[in-house]
């Protein structure tokens, strides 16, 4: 091939590399303008924006943009667009939210956020609860205070056992150990009684002693056969199910002492701040009620 | 280059204007031209049945509900592996091609040089031919100027137009966008996307031009590494043609090479450069100068092929008067077979993959959180979160069932016991909760994990899909 014109033209920058040569071609003058054009454009951005580090801070730019704010925007816009469904889920009944699959749905997601939020702390964050606290499972099929619809958002708006809602859920169970109610052998053998209705392994002559005092003591609250009663939140002693545990110690501890479950309401207008509005109570019984366990 | 004149540092571009030619390969670039933008321009148009839910337009990619419709086939974002497949491909493709054929993509089916040829035609037939358009370029503005650059940017425009036009309407459907854009109804994204690229394409085609090619585009660099002796590229004969007319060899009376230094080579390239200087990083091998040539050894009746394309190995053998190879020698090299292995293992791959997938699809996730669920009555209760897909154009029914060697109950969140069938609505993926529950004292619920088959079975036309996964018993505790 011929001699390549250009490097009389232009020449070479003198550099070689085994005797390849560099030929010293001019920048195309447009590239220089762009050059120019991206600094202009670098020192506006810097004025229209938040860009220079100051002691406490940064400039914030004229056009007044933040990240935060625009976090803001977003959430704001978000809400905007969730107001329908909001507002739908606060006036349907409860029970046909089911057959909406759009409210349905949404009330799933909702609640499943508001659920990690306030209530995964000890029902934990499966819903499971934990059962050396003390926290319901709320997946399996027992309730102490009621498992469908309605009786879950009352849970949820009033909560139990607290000094916050006249409304919430309220019982006592005497403690019959500490209160000298019943003596040291005669809790021992409930014990047995309740192991026994509940299916277990237990000594047949002391549950028979049991038995007895269980119709005279405890009854008026569990039930003759221990089947529990929601309206006191009594918890069924007769099933698989154990709030605390259902081994000897547990049980004894629990006739000894008692146990005083207490949940916070929920609902805003027992608290004041973090409390949650009607529609978003209606979302998270929803999101519970379809966990699997509820009635 | 001299001390007293020392080179400017910075170089005003050179304008182009490319002179009409004809011969092969210009009618050649013009049925390429009209065959990719008629494919650009009218595939949005093609029709195409999918069932009375899902859209019937042949290639649409709908961002908003994440699907790719291409003729018979639709794509979920899943299965990008199949974008995936097709990049590697037309990778593997470019390297097969740039090392038999050089830069043939750049010369004949990149869009920058279609657009650009389709832009220089368009200023051709407004301004005239290259003399016109130099004498155009150098006059005063005057009222015909004013005119003829008015005319011209304004055709420019609108093929701009067009092109950001044809584009938006591969994302919607395009008779509907069609007229909403008419009524100005459509989405401010529409008309911001058409505005963007009509003014872009103006630019890259009517006014940067080979700029684009030369500073902006990295496959000139990437291009020249990939070609070799053998790619077959484009040549000047140097051997024939010089000493070319013009030269010393006109006074010294020596015997005189064919080429006659008329130019034609170099006044018809789109790029602006002379071929004659040999293989250049700007030269994108679009055959033009071939075609100028052969035109003029034809009228001077010499032999055509003083410019041509040729491969370097070629060029040195006929220049020392040995045998060159034939061209299929230059193609099927171990190089270019493996390339086309390659490229062909890929699409079989793809092909493959494409015709096992099926319409209805399930994946299980078992919900760990807790592992297992102990009921009052003592039954332990797993809970899966199972995903149906179903890619029909229509609702189906499909029938859940379960395959497991202990014996386990399932039934579905919301729906009565032994009520398996979920509808799952057209072209899209819906989420139930699954029980599986295992008696009190059972196999499975004593059992650590048990091995289980979901089933789904379409019940419109008994296509099957299953998932594997576990039941958690409590491991005998």
């Amino acid at each position: 091939m011929s001699n390549n014109d250009k490097q009389d033209d232009v020449g070479t920058t003198g550099h070689s590399w085994d005797g390849i040569e560099e030929l010293n071609n001019p920048l195309p003058r447009w590239w220089v303008w762009i050059l120019y054009l991206t600094i202009v454009w670098a020192i506006g951005y810097t004025i229209a924006y938040p860009a220079w580090p100051l002691v406490t801070g940064a400039t914030e730019g004229v056009l007044g943009f933040s990240t935060r704010g625009q976090v803001q925007e977003d959430i704001l816009r978000v809400e905007e667009q969730n107001a329908d469904l909001l507002e739908r889920l606060t006036t349907i009944d409860l029970a046909a939210v089911a057959d909406d699959d759009e409210l349905h749905g949404f009330a799933i997601n909702a609640g499943s956020s508001i659920f990690a939020a306030n209530c995964s702390q000890c029902h934990g964050r499966g819903a499971a609860g934990v059962q050396a606290g003390g926290y319901p499972n709320l997946l399996d099929d027992d309730w102490l205070w009621g498992g469908n619809i309605e009786e879950i958002v009352y849970t949820v708006t009033h909560g139990i056992r607290n000094e916050q809602s006249f409304d919430s859920r309220y019982s006592e169970m005497p403690k019959f150990g500490a209160d000298e109610i019943l003596i040291d052998d005669e809790i021992t053998a409930l014990v047995q009684h309740v192991r026994a209705i509940s299916g277990q392994e237990h000594d047949a002559e002391l549950a028979t002693t049991g038995a007895e005092l269980f119709l005279d003591n405890c009854a008026s609250c569990h039930g003759d056969a221990g089947e529990g009663m929601a309206e006191l939140g009594a918890p069924n002693l007769s099933d698989a199910i154990w709030l605390y545990g259902g081994d000897e110690e547990t049980i004894y501890a629990s006739i000894y002492n008692a146990r005083f479950g207490v949940m916070p309401a929920w609902s805003e207008e027992y608290r004041a701040a973090g409390g949650l509005s009607a529609a978003e109570i209606n979302a998270v019984a929803v999101y519970v009620h379809q966990l699997g366990g509820a009635q | 280059m001299s001390t007293e004149n020392p080179p400017s540092l910075y170089a005003k571009r050179e304008p182009v204007f490319p002179r009409k030619v004809k011969g092969t390969f210009r009618t050649l670039k013009w049925a390429i031209m009209a065959v990719t933008l008629g494919i650009y321009y009218l595939t949005p148009w093609i029709r195409w049945d999918r069932g009375a839910e899902l859209p019937d337009q042949a290639v649409l990619i709908d961002l908003a509900h994440r699907r790719f419709f291409f003729f018979w086939i639709e794509i979920w974002p899943h299965e990008f592996y199949f974008i995936a497949g097709l990049l590697i491909m037309a990778g593997l493709g470019l390297f097969l091609f740039t090392s038999a054929m050089g830069r043939v993509w750049c010369g004949y089916t990149c869009p920058q040089t279609v657009w650009t040829d389709l832009f220089i035609a368009t200023e051709r037939w407004i301004e005239g031919d290259r003399n016109a358009r130099v004498r155009l370029w150098n006059a005063k503005w005057d009222g015909r100027k004013v005119r003829l650059r008015v005319t011209k940017y304004f055709t420019w425009l609108l093929i701009g137009l067009a092109t950001g036009g044809a584009w938006v309407f591969y994302f919607t459907d395009a008779p509907t966008l069609f007229t909403n854009l008419l009524n100005g109804s459509a989405h401010p994204i529409a008309y911001t996307t058409m505005a963007v690229l009509a003014v872009t394409t103006v630019f890259f085609g009517g006014i940067a031009r080979e700029q684009v090619c030369i500073y902006a585009c990295p496959w000139p660099r990437i291009q020249a590494a990939m070609m070799d002796e053998d790619t077959i590229t484009i040549g000047y004969r140097e051997w024939r043609g010089e000493p070319r007319k013009h030269s010393e060899a006109l006074k010294t009376g020596e015997p005189m090479g064919d080429c006659i230094d008329c130019k034609a080579c170099v006044t018809v390239c789109p790029m602006g450069i002379d071929i004659r200087d040999g293989q250049q990083m700007a030269c994108i091998t679009c055959g033009l100068c071939i075609d100028a040539c052969d035109d003029m050894m034809a009228k001077i009746g010499k032999p055509r092929g003083l410019v041509d394309y040729l491969s370097l190995d070629d060029a040195e053998a006929e220049a020392a008067g040995k045998p060159t190879k034939p061209v299929w020698q230059h193609i099927l090299r171990p190089r270019t077979l493996i390339y086309s292995t390659l490229w062909s293992i890929v699409g079989i791959g793809l092909v493959v993959a494409l015709f096992i997938r099926t319409d209805i699809d399930m994946t299980v996730a078992p919900v760990r959180n807790p592992v297992y669920v102990t009921l009052s009555d003592g039954t332990i209760r797993n809970v899966y979160e199972v995903r149906l897909r179903n890619k029909h154009g229509e609702e189906r029914p499909f029938e859940l069932s379960l395959n497991s060697e202990a014996p386990l109950l399932v039934s579905l969140q919301g729906q009565e016991e032994g009520d398996l069938t979920v509808m799952v609505p057209a072209d899209s993926t819906h989420l139930v909760r699954v029980f599986v529950s295992a008696e009190q004292g059972s196999e499975g619920a004593l059992g650590d994990r048990t091995p289980l088959r979901f089933w789904i079975e379409d019940s419109i036309n008994e296509e099957r899909a299953f998932d594997d996964t576990y039941f958690n018993g409590t491991g005998g505790s």
